[in-house]
């Protein structure tokens, strides 16, 4: 590990920031952190189980692509985990460190699956199809709008504040899976309409996970160009930089903040409405399943770039879905992916420090080492 | 009832508690590590595999060693967990939120890992893990509580380790206010650029400041494993204990003497749908969002009246980094 410089007159070394790094060289060290976290979780699963780690891995490939099955399994778990990337992304280019998403989308679920439960027979599937949609988007958008509302009238702490939306949520879907549970008392409310499918996303070419993913890919695409190429997305992005600045040039700090966390909130509520009506059709209080949290993860490692976000979100579920064949293979626990998840971040995370910095060292005859 | 209801309260209290105040020490120094739910179970988890490795090994168990194994695992782990933060989001430079979450990520799967492999990884015959031997250890009360009546029962009934919460909690606030070192923290958490001009070693406290913070974590989970859970682990059975003691913190606006009360009132609530008559289970679950409802209204509040000294640390959550001043 490297160490912070000494006392002595002249440092072994200091860390200088860099104005620029061309795009190759940073891929380069993304890379490599990717490898080398590879190799650490390998050595790890060597340890813990005595396999070979190259089996280990093959077992990983096999588990995340190899049958069609597994495939379309794995484009749907990225598509879940990107649409929550996307939505807390416009909040954090913003700095403002949403960290309840997992209630976000879970209000949003669970506006979905009350539609089903109340109103299945009153309305027409078309219909009730659309007010499932509005009341989700409406749900997530209000979940967020409260903490952001607070932050802007008195810069209120939006990071704890969303961070105990999420329990609120939580609590709020249990007490609605106790009222409507079936059967009664169970505290879990059970697929809904399983016969009838009604308020379910319907299948294409069969494959019914596939409207998912395109509404997916459409919102990456629309949300690229409203960060890169709108009025919104540029007073977005100098919030985000200073404060002080967007005050100066006449941007309305407190409507930017709202507005931007209504969307934010807004495309939670689309992602919980995927969950319940395109996957799952049922709300539980683990529907969500930390992607709210995972989410800022991968957001935060594409550098806020919903086209970026694809690759990173695709390299954790596809680790995740790896991890869980090893461990149902080995008869593991599945919290292994976490493990493996975990560790891939952390050597990301670290790798940044290396794009945005870079090491002087001092002239001299020792070696110095910095890792 | 009432003291049954108070004892309950505060041994649910105790790992928020040292949650809170592992917490408090860590945002002190500036950092917000929301890792601290990761940390608790990791701490919880490595006092389980000592005390199981030791169980196995051990023909018969020596009260002592059956109380010091876990408790240095335990420190030992949250200790290591700690270090992946510092060095990641204080040498590194990196994002803490980022960090944090990954951390809980990271832990969380941790423990659940080797509380669901344990047997299966050190082959040994036994069922589930039940460390009903080394929970008897740790949970040996004084021995004159049961002499005082109701009075030994509120007060005396508990662990060594309820007791050494309440301590470190009230060592800490002293630390905090009546030490140079304690204000040399403050300082940092403040404002680092001033600190560091001022002559203090600002990497050095923030390391140490979180390490510690997180060891005293860590013991968190430990306890609940041990004393609450009598020894069994059970996955995921620690909940979200962790991002209610990050709650505490705020409830506590920042010290750790009135999150000893505030660790009281908020295990008072995560069971008070037990001694409520008459719940059906929906209403049981809106019972149980009152902790975090009630956290949001002392953020509120403290925002709104934006005294100086209910603030959070200014510099929370800001990484430092000399050069760029």
């Amino acid at each position: 590990m490297s160490k912070s410089a000494s006392k002595s007159h002249e440092p072994l070394f200091h860390v200088v920031k860099r104005a620029s790094i061309p795009l190759w060289q940073s891929l380069l060290i993304r890379a490599g952190a990717i490898l080398a976290a590879l190799i650490v979780a390998g050595l790890l699963t060597f340890f813990l189980t005595g396999l070979n780690p190259i089996d280990v891995y093959a077992t990983m490939i096999d588990g995340a692509i190899g049958t069609e099955k597994r495939i379309w399994n794995l484009f749907q778990g990225i598509a879940l985990l990107l649409c929550v990337s996307l939505a807390v992304t416009p909040a954090f280019k913003m700095k403002f460190w949403n960290i309840g998403a997992e209630g976000q989308a879970l209000m949003g679920g669970l506006a979905a699956a009350l539609c089903m439960i109340l109103y299945s027979d009153k309305l027409s599937p078309a219909v009730l199809m659309l007010v499932m949609v509005v009341t989700s988007v409406v749900s997530g958008a209000v979940w967020a709008l409260i903490p952001a509302i607070f932050k802007a009238k008195w810069n209120t702490n939006e990071t704890l504040f969303t961070l105990m939306m999420n329990y609120i949520a939580t609590q709020l879907v249990s007490y609605f899976s106790y009222k409507y549970s079936v059967p009664k008392g169970s505290g879990s409310i059970g697929i809904i309409n399983s016969s009838t499918k009604i308020g379910w996303f319907p299948s294409i070419l069969d494959q019914k996970y596939l409207l998912n993913i395109i509404i997916v890919v459409i919102l990456t695409f629309i949300l690229y160009v409203y960060l890169k190429h709108s009025k919104h997305g540029y007073e977005i992005s100098v919030v985000g930089e200073s404060e002080n600045t967007a005050k100066y040039i006449g941007i309305n700090v407190k409507k930017v903040i709202i507005r931007t966390m209504i969307l934010s909130g807004a495309i939670c509520g689309i992602a919980g409405l995927i969950m319940v009506a395109g996957t799952d059709h049922t709300i539980a209080t683990d529907t969500v399943g930390g992607r709210g949290f995972t989410a800022i993860m991968v957001s935060w490692l594409a550098k806020f770039n919903p086209i970026m976000m694809f690759l990173t979100s695709f390299l954790i579920v596809f680790l995740e879905k790896g991890a869980i064949a090893i461990s149902s293979e080995f008869d593991l626990n599945s919290s292994f992916s976490d493990i493996i998840t975990g560790i891939i971040i952390f050597f990301i995370i670290g790798s940044e420090f290396f794009i945005n910095y870079s090491i002087k060292f001092r002239e001299s005859k020792k070696e110095a080492k910095s890792k | 009832m009432i003291v049954s209801f108070i004892q309950r309260a505060v041994m649910q209290g105790i790992p928020l508690l040292y949650g809170s105040t592992g917490e408090i020490i860590t945002e002190k120094g500036g950092h917000l590590n929301l890792g601290i739910p990761g940390i608790m179970y990791v701490g919880a988890i490595s006092g389980v595999i000592g005390a199981f490795l030791y169980e196995q090994s051990a023909e018969t168990v020596n009260p002592i060693l059956a109380v010091i194994i876990p408790l240095l695992s335990s420190m030992l782990g949250s200790l290591l967990m700690g270090l992946i933060y510092c060095v990641l989001t204080i040498t590194l430079h990196s994002n803490q939120n980022v960090t944090g979450l990954a951390l809980t990520t990271f832990g969380v799967g941790f423990g659940n890992f080797f509380g669901g492999s344990l047997i299966k990884l050190t082959n040994s015959d036994t069922p589930s893990i039940a460390l009903v031997e080394t929970s008897k250890c740790f949970k040996t009360p004084l021995p004159f509580a049961e002499k005082l009546g109701w009075v030994g029962e509120l007060f005396f009934s508990y662990s060594f380790l309820a007791y050494a919460a309440i301590i470190i909690a009230i060592v800490v606030s002293i630390f905090f206010n009546r030490t140079r070192k304690g204000l040399h923290l403050r300082a940092i958490g403040e404002n680092p650029a001033t600190a560091d001009a001022a002559g203090i070693n600002v990497d050095r406290y923030k390391y140490i400041s979180t390490c510690i913070g997180s060891i005293i974590a860590g013991l968190g989970g430990l306890y609940y494993v041990m004393d609450y859970a009598d020894g069994i682990w059970s996955n995921n059975a620690f909940g979200d204990r962790g991002w209610l003691a990050i709650a505490l913190v705020i409830f506590a606006v920042w010290r750790p003497n009135v999150s000893i009360l505030g660790s009281i009132l908020f295990g008072g609530l995560l069971i008070a749908y037990n001694y409520i008559q008459n719940l059906s289970f929906e209403q049981q679950e809106l019972i149980k969002m009152m902790p975090y409802v009630v956290t949001i209204l002392v953020l509120i509040v403290i925002s709104m009246r934006n005294k100086k000294e209910n603030q959070p640390p200014a510099s929370l959550g800001l990484s430092y980094f000399r050069e760029e001043r």
